[in-house]
């Protein structure tokens, strides 16, 4: 079990954080992740594995201003 | 009949400044220092409000100029049309409060150059128009930066209803303003009252954190 942004999410195989990203339908190019309390470099997004307990934040932006 | 104008000196400004905030209120604000990062929609107007408190220092960035299409929603007058906007906006400040210091920079901000532009800043108020450049800086800043505040704007689009831009905190130090959602690349436009909404979201952010609130 993680949580992402308040909401507890099952796993349902082991994956990275951008596999999560992208299958949550997020756009890596437009969001901004914390994990564990921790900001998270784009560039780490493919290394790092889920781990069962994580907690997520994660601010997505939409154009315009 | 010529035009006079009437330029007010440096005490009567802050003595009216003083008469409407009160004394302590405007210490804090002269003392301070805001950068705004794109001056478009959100940006210009968070300058000029900013100005109008009467904030000490404004550091402002945007690499372009003025166009037609900029007039709907942006602070930029027709006589503006083909400047950069850096020098425009600096123009208009001067015309409110002459004695604020502003610093320009008139260059595309990019991961190189984050550093080196807000060494010096310690409120950064995120004004792009690109969704990918607002989590560019965003992201940069979060992870390098621990010691700013960041004032993000986000979710202006179209004509919704006025109530659902707001302001929140996220993260440790990122206050996001906006509905969060209404994306300008999804075909409604952007217009005058819901972006300027959105910027006094940011500006009265800004203001909060000068004099110490750190709550939205």
């Amino acid at each position: 079990m993680i949580t992402i942004n308040g909401n507890a999410i099952q796993l349902t195989a082991p994956c990275t954080v951008e596999t999560l990203l992208v299958e949550r339908g997020y756009s890596l190019q437009r969001i901004a992740v914390e994990r564990n309390g921790d900001i998270l470099s784009k560039n780490r997004y493919a290394d790092i594995i889920v781990q069962d307990g994580d907690t997520y934040e994660i601010v997505s932006f939409v154009g315009g201003g | 009949m010529k035009e006079r104008h009437m330029l007010l000196s440096k005490d009567e400004i802050e003595e009216v400044l003083i008469e409407r905030h009160t004394l302590p209120i405007h210490r804090k604000l002269r003392n301070a220092g805001a950068a705004i990062a794109g001056l478009g929609g959100l940006g210009s107007h968070v300058a000029v409000m900013l100005a109008r408190t009467g904030i000490g220092s404004l550091h402002l960035i945007d690499f372009d100029r003025v166009e037609p299409s900029n007039l709907n929603r942006q602070i930029y007058r027709m006589k503006h049309l083909g400047r950069y906007k850096t020098e425009a906006l600096k123009e208009e400040i001067s015309e409110i409060n002459p004695y604020i210091s502003v610093r320009t920079d008139t260059v595309k901000v990019t991961e190189n150059n984050i550093d080196r532009l807000f060494r010096d800043d310690k409120i950064i108020c995120e004004a792009f128009d690109r969704a990918e450049n607002k989590a560019m800086l965003v992201n940069y800043l979060l992870e390098h930066r621990p010691d700013t505040f960041i004032v993000s704007g986000s979710g202006m689009a179209g004509y919704g209803s006025s109530n659902s831009i707001h302001t929140e905190k996220r993260m440790k130090n990122l206050y996001l303003c906006g509905d969060g959602t209404s994306d300008i690349a999804s075909g409604i436009s952007l217009t005058a009252p819901r972006v300027t909404l959105c910027a006094a979201h940011q500006a009265n952010m800004i203001l909060r954190l000068i004099l110490g609130e750190k709550d939205v």
